[in-house]
């Protein structure tokens, strides 16, 4: 089946999603990323690479952290950014979702970055995009439902590349709520393609996907088990909604089996960094004695997070 | 009028006939076949040369959304007669919308239409609507069509006053608890794709339910559009137990499969959902071996409907004009001979409804479908009548063209006419 993410010269023209991405194309981001850090260092934090091109953040759900981070990451690289909060404007006019796309491109758009709470979103603008035939516009997915986070996935591939080297050697370990959560499925792919051994998901059977062993994860249902000898813990945010339903019985229950605790995290090699995507929910799925402790990397997560998302949208709108 | 069928290739599934030899027609009836029958005048010839012809097709579920274009289509698909579900906009509830459908049906003149009244009113699932006066305007039995009887007691209920009158039940088995959340099969693509999952336990548990009912009261009962294995197997056991129970897949299920989902396409999301290869494999061999009849679960949807992210988008896909060739392509691909197949949509259909349809035997209605099992075409929307252009297949070549059908003795559609 043709990868909709890829010309026919095998070049990144959206990113959608991680899985189906060769080897290659995640090196050249991570590497594209590594020569932007130094952007953010400078007084002058520009590089011209998107000047004159605009980038639209299409947020359908809301979403300040990761909006800011794309919003910064284009400014970087001069582009004129434009944020449109849509659950407040077109949809509840009952305008649809290809027609505000056809909107956005009579205002010339050159780069849309998305964020919908539908799995898929972002293809079905990708397809109208070539439908119309406007392959000078971009997608960058920025969150669709259940199914991918590629800029997350990859700025945590950033961050293990930045501590730990080299991925040949790692055991990585995703803990928590993985059945609802994009960002799980997207570092899974990008662990397995960038060649991590053993990828491991930790948690209860009613936050697993089924057929976890497909995807090349081993599946722990005892956390201690779990991150025995890990080098890279990945915890997961946990909504509050998932509390209401039959899915897990409290908080309280859910901190005392699948919280990272310094108990637990002593299980994993000393020198394990602990990741997590935020935003954090102390006391519920990670103790504050670890989410501030010496192994936690959440904050330079975040940092790397801008020239992540600058390689990624100077790499598909840059030419 | 008196026309005689030459040249073709006659196959009469019910009555075991292939062979090439003419049919006569006389009136709204069969008048017999192989030689004219005594004093028989032709006032019209069809040249079927190269071409099969075979009792009209009878469609086990097609929703007719703009009743003319949607006949239109079933006629052009060689379907003489359509089972239409009652989740219309009203539902079908009461005993003169049925009569109004049937009518309006008659009006037209193409298809039969034979419509499945509402076993609760509104599809609610709770208050039984009045069968007896929905069955005397036309209903040839009642149905929740994909709608949930969430409370069992109201099932029970309605299959034992629908047993009082020995009504059948149609019942699209799906647990509504497990199924009301997911709109993809919870397999491996919805692992991978993130999208919201609907277990085989949804079916299996409605079909266990069901049959304990039916076991219960002795109501004859037909479960529609299979999906899984598992519920395969389960129908298989109340068949060799003897329970009044049969049941139907749809053509679309016997061909795809949750990985032709791709890239989240939105033109195979169905409901129930396309399961896994294993699942599929299951509901072929039950149509092979003629446990299960085909249909094309024909649902119209709006282009702006497919226009949507997977989860939003409706579930279905149009099917009367592709009931025929979809069925040759699974009987080609699962080795399933011309006649077994033309079985599953004609003489198979009709022992469900236990209806005198879908037979060539002399003084059987005269509802007939001429076609070239040869000819190739391109599904695209502009060859498609139907008003629903929402296809997996729209790109892709197909084999079998009708050519003619007759609905009682009418020629009511000729292609290029």
């Amino acid at each position: 089946m043709h990868n909709p993410q890829l010309n026919k010269d095998g070049e990144l023209i959206h990113l959608m999603s991680i899985e189906g991405l060769p080897q290659r194309i995640l090196t050249q981001i991570l590497d594209t990323a590594q020569s932007f850090m130094e952007v953010s260092a400078r007084e002058v934090k520009k590089v011209p690479l998107l000047r004159g091109k605009s980038v639209f953040n299409l947020f359908f759900e809301n979403s300040t952290r990761t909006r800011t981070t794309f919003e910064i990451a284009a400014k970087r690289l001069s582009a004129d950014v434009i944020n449109l909060d849509i659950n407040k404007s077109s949809t509840a006019k009952g305008e649809t979702l290809l027609d505000t796309i056809d909107n956005l491109c009579a205002m010339h758009a050159n780069l849309f970055v998305v964020r919908h709470a539908s799995s898929g979103a972002p293809y079905l603008i990708a397809e109208h995009l070539q439908r119309i035939g406007r392959d000078d516009v971009h997608v960058v997915n920025a969150g669709d439902g259940r199914h991918a986070h590629p800029t997350q996935g990859l700025l945590d591939m950033y961050t293990i590349r930045h501590y730990k080297k080299d991925f040949s050697q790692l055991r990585v370990a995703i803990v928590g709520d993985i059945l609802h959560s994009r960002v799980a499925r997207s570092d899974i792919h990008a662990l397995t393609t960038l060649g991590v051994p053993e990828v491991r998901a930790i948690g209860p059977e009613t936050l697993l996907p089924k057929y976890m062993d497909k995807l090349g994860v081993q599946v722990f249902h005892n956390m201690e088990e779990g991150l025995q000898d890990c080098d890279v813990v990945i915890m997961l945010r946990l909504q509050n909604e998932r509390m209401t339903g039959a899915l897990l019985p409290s908080a309280g229950e859910y901190f005392r089996h699948y919280g990272l605790t310094p108990q637990k995290l002593a299980r994993a090699k000393p020198d394990a960094i602990v990741m997590h995507p935020g935003p954090m929910n102390r006391g519920v799925e990670i103790h504050s004695a670890v989410a501030d402790g010496p192994q936690a990397v959440i904050l330079p997560q975040v940092t790397f997070g801008i020239a992540v998302r600058m390689a990624v949208m100077s790499i598909v709108a840059g030419n | 009028m008196n026309i005689e069928i030459k040249n073709g290739r006659l196959i009469d599934p019910k009555n075991g006939v292939d062979r090439r030899t003419s049919l006569f027609v006389a009136g709204e009836r069969i008048a017999g076949l192989g030689d004219a029958p005594a004093g028989f005048v032709a006032e019209q010839t069809i040249d079927a040369a190269g071409c099969v012809v075979c009792p009209g097709l009878i469609d086990l579920g097609a929703r007719l959304n703009s009743i003319e274009a949607e006949l239109a289509a079933a006629v052009a698909g060689g379907v003489t007669s359509v089972v239409v579900p009652p989740d219309a906009d009203p539902p079908l509830d009461e005993p003169e919308l049925a009569d109004r459908l049937v009518h309006r049906g008659e009006e037209i003149g193409k298809a039969r239409i034979l419509p499945l009244g509402a076993l609760t009113l509104g599809l609610n699932g709770e208050r039984l609507a009045e069968l007896a006066g929905l069955k005397k305007a036309g209903c040839v039995a009642f149905s929740q069509a994909n709608r949930p009887m969430v409370d069992t007691e109201a099932l029970l209920r309605a299959m034992e006053y629908a047993g009082t009158f020995d009504f059948a039940i149609w019942l699209q088995p799906q647990d509504y608890w497990l199924s009301r959340n997911g709109f993809a099969h919870e397999g491996e693509v919805a692992s991978r794709l993130g999208l919201a999952g609907i277990p085989v336990a949804a079916e299996t548990i409605a079909i266990a339910t069901i049959l304990q009912l039916v076991r219960d009261t002795g109501t004859r009962v037909h479960l529609t559009r299979l999906s899984s294995a598992a519920g395969v197997a389960l129908l298989k056991g109340a068949s060799d137990e003897g329970l009044p129970v049969s049941f139907d897949v749809g053509v679309h299920h016997l061909l795809l499969t949750e990985n032709d989902i791709g890239f989240f396409n939105p033109h195979a999301r169905f409901n129930p959902p396309l399961r896994a290869q294993s699942d599929r494999l299951a509901l072929s061999q039950a149509a092979a071996a003629g446990l299960a009849a085909i249909c094309s679960d024909h649902t119209p949807v709006a282009a702006d409907d497919k226009l949507l992210p997977f989860g939003e988008a409706k579930p279905g896909a149009t099917g009367l004009e592709l009931l025929l060739p979809l069925t040759l392509k699974w009987a080609a691909a699962a080795g399933v001979s011309l006649a077994d197949a033309l079985a599953r949509i004609t003489a198979a259909p009709a022992a469900v409804l236990g209806l005198p349809l879908g037979s060539l035997a002399a003084g059987a209605a005269a509802d007939i479908c001429i076609f070239d099992a040869e000819e190739n075409w391109l599904v695209t929307a502009e060859a498609l009548r139907s008003r629903g252009k929402n296809s997996p297949w729209l790109g892709y070549a197909m084999s079998g063209r009708v050519k003619t059908t007759l609905v009682a003795g009418r020629p009511v559609f000729a292609a290029g006419g």
